[in-house]
Parts: C-alpha cells; structure tokens; sequence
C-alpha cells in the first residue's frame, strides 16, 4: 500500500486555484472523487479542488465559508477530529495560508483518509496580532481539538482566531514583543 | 614562667606560631572532613531543562549507577541540594526561572554544565528563543561536552567536580 | 491601600478559598512544563498549562537548512525515540523528490522503529514509578532498557539520537551476526518486562491510586482528537500501524491492544501490553526480512522536489506522529511542520484534571503520555 503514494508523484499539483474538474485527467482514486464530488456538489463554486491522491484530499475555501464546509464535512462525510493547524506564510501572494488535516477515528473506510482544508487570510507587512486584518473565523466549535493548535497559530503567525475563547500566547516567552517568528521576514540571526 | 617567656616583644611570633599550629592541627584536617562530607553527598536539584535530561535518568539507573558517588536526586525541597546540573538547552523562558532556582540554594553550591546546549548554545546556537549557553546566567564548575553526553561522561564530571571541592578551601572568606 | 505602589508590581484580588499553586519547571512531578492550577481545598478547580519552556524552534530553523542536514535537527524533540520522529520526514521526503526504498531497508526500519518504542515506553514507565513514589519502577526499566539500547548502539552507532533514518532508506546496514543477539535479546526482555505485572500492575496500592482518576469516555476521547496509548485506552480502535500501513507493516501481522475504561490504570497498562506486541513484530520482521539488498537508495546532491505539499504519519512511542512538508522547488522545505502527538494530548489535562484532587495530579498527568520537549518541540 505504501509504495502506491511513492508512485503517484507525477499526478500532484501545486494547491493552487485551478479547475480541477475543467481539466481532463486521467482516472482519480474512487473513494477519494466520492468524496470530493459530494462537497463539490453542494458548494459548488465556493470550493475549490486542489488536488485528489490516495487517501490525501485538499480542498481550499474562502475564509467566509470555511464553517459552513467544516460543519457539512463533520456532520455529512463523518471526519470526526482535526489532526493539526499549520500555517503557512506567502509573502509574494501575501496571504498567509492555514491548513486544518482532518481524520476519522472509527469509520473504518474513512479511517486511511486526511482532508486538508486550506484557507487564506490577507497578510499586513506590519502586523500587530490581534488588531489587524488578519482574522479568521475559529473552527472550535466544529472541532473541539483546534483549541491549542489555534493557539500556537496565533503566536507564531499572528492569524486572530474570531471565536476562539483563549487567543493567548502558549509556546513562546511572556516577553516576546518582535515579529511572529514563523513569518518569512523574520530572520534567525546570523542569516 | 610563662609571663617571662611571653614580653610584649616577641607576644606577635608567639601568636603567630599559636596560630600555625592551631591550624595544622585542627584547621586542616577539619576542612579536609568537611570537604570530605560534601564529596560523597553532592544532592542534585529536581529540575530538567531539556534532552539531556534522559541521560542523566540513565545514570541514574543500575547499569552506571550515581548512586555510589552519593548523588541521589533528593525529591524534596531544592533548599536541601547542593548541585545544578543544567541539562542540555536553555531558552530565554527558562533562564529567570533557572537563575531563581540557583539563588534559592544555600552556600555551598555547584553548577554541572552538560550537553553541547549549556555550554555554547550547541546545534541550536542560532535559533530566536535559545540562550547561547549559560555562562550568562549562572556560575559553571564543571563543563560536560556531548550531545547528549553518554553517562560515562556524567560520571567523570561528577568525579572532575569533586576533585575540584577537596582542593578548595572549605570556609569561604566573606 | 492607600500607599502607592512601587513600578513593576500591580494589585490582584484573590477569592477567599480558591488558592493558585504553580506546579512549576522546578517541581518532583512536573517534567519540563508548568502547570498553574487552582485549588480549592482539596480539589482542583481550574488547569491551566504553560508549556514552551524546551521551545526552541524546529519549525522555523528547518527552513534554513536542506533535506538532509535537517535530520540531525528534527530527531532532537524526543531523543531516545528519534527513529519514530524521522520516520514521517523521510516518507514525506522520499515523495517529494520521487524515490523508492529498498525491500531490506523496510524492514531494517521496522525493526529500529519498534526498538525506540520500547526504550522510550521504558523511560515513560520509569519516571511514571517516581512520580508515585516507587522506586523499584524506576529502577527495573531504566535497567531493562539498557539492553535494546545496546542493540540500537549495534544498529546505529549511538545510544540516542540516531539519526539512522536518511531519505532513500537507512544509513548502514545491521552488522553480520545481528538477527541471532536481536532475538536473544528480545526474547529475554520479553521475559523480563512480564515480571512487571507482579510488581506493578496488580499492585493493590497501585491500582488504589489509579484506577477510576482521570476518566476519559470514548466520545471525549475522539472528540478532543487525542492520540496514542490514550486513545486506546478509551475503546477506540486505531493504530496508524493497521489503518494505514507504512513500509513493511503491510505484510506483518500487528495486533492493536484496546481497553475499554479510559481511566489512569487503563493507560499505564496499554504500552506496556504494546510492548509486548513489538516483540511479536520485531520476531516477524526478522524472519522476513530479505538477507541481502542494499538498504539505501543514493540521492543526488541538494535534492529537491517540485511545487508540492505532502503529509504523511506514523505511529510512535506516544501516538501518531504527522509530518506535514510543504516544497517549492528549492533545496530547503518552505515549511515543515510536525504534528506530534504530545501536542495533541495536551488539551485532556485540563479537561481531566479539572475535579480531581491534588493528589491524583501527577498519577493522571503523566498516564496521558505527555513528552514535554516534543510538545514545544
């Protein structure tokens, strides 16, 4: 099983906004298009298809959206739990990207599959965490287990979490008055 | 007879040689006792920095025992132990609080640094939340090269440390 | 109050009965993490973590670095256990810049992956028999361990920190007459870890102090997305290792143990019982294996891949361990993130400890399989 994913490299492509159904392609893992194509039907062009491999979906959302997918991909696919919150920082486009992969623990078909859902969030050169246009809506209350990686996301990215309970610092100093270190211009120093 | 081997001529030498002897009778050979005390009880305070920290549960275990040396981490109070051992890589959120810990331990007190982290700042030298060893921040006796030092190593600090405190003098000068 | 007050300082009003203690870095039962909890009387009444005292910045210095000089980096969350945390890299690696592992290079990685599990469930059982006080806990497996630790020191050269795990396979191959020491050594330890029972598990003060604190149910479990021997323990049947199998554990035959009570008592006993389960695995592994192959496949220099985002996980010693790489054709990874399961469990302690008493705290909190140093990571 595990030396299919190592195969398929040739069918990936950049999470872009492309058309993924515009294009022709070769066959797409079933399971995988099943699910892919129940989301798409229902939120047509709100949604978009970044790419279908064995069991790794990506789709990206609009930030004004991304509860109501979050709550149809809880409620009608069955992921029940979100494994991790990574974000992701584009200078060029400026927008910083924020990535949920979401699992399931008992559904035994669905248990292989991790969907990530990506939203975008405009980027400010001068942030100021918490007071500037870098918002997004909090997942929490679809995924009780957002709580902490939100969290971490907040700090180390300055993205204010609306919704979220507790948007506090957690891993770094209590001190810490610089740029949210994971962002691309804050240099380590000596680089 | 004594008041005429003692005028106030030569009161001074005879102070001086009552000192003299004085102190190779009872100065030295205390002081080496309680050097001697401090050698084989040398307690380490409860507190883990970072990886390192799994060697030193190493040395603690039966296979190269710590234990024999007198180092047995004391799980009470740190205002019982005598001993720092700063176990691999400090970052600036711990620092205040490593330097409080190191103040609230009574006199006499060491510090053991272990692992490439404490001495130099090691493989994370250049990251943003990393103090580049804690030469900054607390006194070190004895530096431990490693990453992560093997327990063999441990052991011939500890033995490097005690060889230090038999050739100190036992009473600080204040 | 009607003196002012020096600069620095600020007034703060307390409740009468609701104390704060802080269950800091310096603590017998703490680890590298703070834990501010509130206390009223006996119980405690409100949990709130401090964790970030061993952050030292992975994620963003693996953006300065290439594929390869990134290892020596990412194993360093969890020292004793660093084959497991490399594993997830090096798939997602290998997909990004397009090769394939030898067939003996799997299994070598099976074998050394179920090693590290071992010495790490160890170490975790140790400090576990301290925090209870009982020192013979600590004593036993910090002694046991040494012998699988003398295995992976055949294996790789080093006694922690590996760094074994390359993209394209393992870094050497296991010496002549390595299969006949691994199974006498693994079938001892196998003897030795079921003596833990007598003085561990069907211990009555033990079981006294642990069964029925810290109860997590099976919809909490699933619903707070923890991972691991915790998972296990609340009757939730999942193990990357038999869902989604990775290099070798396709052909092997891995038995998932599964509790149903969810209470501290239940979650010491899982990776003891998969413990036990690794011997199996590392049996079959060594009789399956191929007996001769390379066990690395030679990459070229500065490897890299095109515009392409992986995530790839695997099983370890504390729960699922997710890698998640994002590449854009340079010989740096633009991003790397690990998702490990420490950081996953972290938010069951303040979810269970709210209720308990005070001393119930280090039986509950250190049941949850918590790493402090790869939760900060």
């Amino acid at each position: 099983m595990s030396t299919d994913t190592e195969t398929q490299t040739s069918e990936t492509e950049a999470p872009e906004k492309k058309d993924v159904p515009a294009k022709p392609k070769e066959q797409l893992p079933e399971f995988e298009k099943g699910l892919t194509d129940k989301i798409v039907t229902k939120f047509r062009e709100k949604t978009q298809i970044a790419f279908v491999k064995p069991n790794r979906i990506q789709i990206n959302v609009k930030k004004e959206d991304i509860k109501d997918v979050a709550f149809f991909i809880r409620d009608d696919l069955g992921f029940d739990h979100a494994e991790s919150v990574t974000g992701v920082d584009h200078p060029d486009q400026k927008e910083i990207e924020v990535v949920y992969h979401l699992g399931n623990y008992t559904d035994p078909k669905l248990a292989k599959q991790i969907l990530a859902l990506s939203t975008r969030a405009p980027r400010e050169d001068n942030p100021n965490p918490g007071k500037d246009s870098t918002r997004l809506p909090s997942l929490r209350e679809v995924f009780y287990s957002v709580e902490f990686h939100e969290r971490e996301c907040f700090e180390m990215l300055g993205v204010y979490f609306d919704g979220h309970p507790d948007n506090r610092r957690l891993l770094l100093p209590e001190d810490w008055a610089d740029l949210p270190p994971l962002r691309k211009d804050f240099n380590i120093k000596g680089r | 007879m004594f008041k005429e081997l003692i005028t106030p001529q030569n009161a001074n030498v005879f102070v001086g040689k009552l000192g003299d002897i004085l102190e190779r009778a009872i100065d030295k050979p205390l002081g080496y006792a309680i050097n001697w005390g401090r050698i084989w009880s040398l307690w380490p305070v409860h507190i883990e920095t970072a990886c390192c920290s799994v060697e030193f549960g190493a040395a603690s275990g039966p296979r190269y025992d710590v234990e024999r040396f007198g180092i047995i981490e004391a799980f009470g109070s740190l205002r019982q132990c005598d001993l720092v051992v700063v176990q691999g890589t400090i970052t600036r959120k711990m620092a205040p609080r490593l330097r409080l810990v190191y103040d609230q331990m009574p006199e006499p007190k060491y510090v053991i640094a272990m692992g490439a982290c404490a001495i130099t700042g090691g493989l994370y030298f250049d990251s943003y939340n990393v103090l580049p060893g804690i030469d900054g921040v607390l006194p070190v006796d004895v530096y431990v090269p490693g990453c992560p030092p093997r327990p063999e190593t441990l052991i011939q600090a500890c033995i490097l440390l005690q060889e230090k405190i038999k050739n100190s003098k036992a009473r600080k000068i204040v | 109050m009607s003196a002012k007050l020096p600069p620095g300082l600020a007034l703060q009003k307390v409740d009468e009965r609701i104390m704060t203690l802080n269950v800091g870095p310096q603590h017998p039962g703490s680890g590298h993490m703070r834990l501010i909890i509130q206390v009223d009387g006996d119980y405690i009444v409100g949990c709130d973590p401090d964790p970030g005292y061993v952050h030292r910045g992975e994620e963003k210095m693996a953006e300065y670095r290439n594929y390869i000089t990134n290892i020596p980096h990412l194993e360093r969350p969890v020292i004793h256990d660093s084959c497991n945390i490399l594993y997830p890299y090096c798939l997602a690696t290998e997909e990004i810049v397009g090769i394939e592992v030898p067939e003996r290079a799997k299994y070598v990685r099976v074998i050394a992956s179920e090693l590290n599990r071992c010495v790490y469930t160890m170490y975790w059982l140790a400090i576990y028999g301290i925090f209870l006080g009982h020192s013979t806990m600590f004593m036993w497996p910090a002694g046991d361990r040494e012998l699988l630790i003398d295995l992976l020191e055949k294996m790789t050269g080093a006694r922690v920190t590996h760094a074994y795990f390359v993209p394209g396979g393992v870094r050497n191959d296991v010496p002549a007459n390595f299969e006949d020491v691994c199974l006498r050594q693994v079938n001892y330890f196998e003897k030795r870890i079921k003596e833990y029972a007598d003085i561990f598990y069907n211990n009555p003060i033990l079981i006294h102090r642990t069964e029925k604190a810290g109860i997590l149910s099976r919809e909490d479990a699933i619903r707070l997305g923890t991972t691991g021997s915790v998972l296990r323990a609340s009757g939730v049947d999942f193990d990357v290792r038999t869902k989604e199998p990775y290099d070798a554990y396709g052909e092997l035959d891995v038995h998932t143990n599964v509790l149903k009570e969810g209470d501290s008592l239940a979650r010491s006993k899982i990776p003891w019982m998969d413990m036990l389960e690794s011997c199996n695995i590392i049996r079959q592994a060594l009789e399956k294996m191929p007996k001769s192959g390379t066990v690395r496949t030679k990459l070229k220099p500065n490897p890299k891949g095109g515009d392409v985002s992986v995530y790839k996980r695997v099983e370890s010693g504390r729960g699922s361990l997710g890698c998640y790489i994002v590449s854009k054709s340079r010989p740096e990874p633009y991003r790397v993130k690990l998702s490990v399961g420490s950081f996953r469990n972290l938010i069951a302690i303040p979810y269970l400890l709210k209720g308990e008493k005070l001393g119930n705290m280090p039986a509950v909190y250190w049941s949850l399989n918590y790493w402090p140093v790869e939760a900060d990571r």
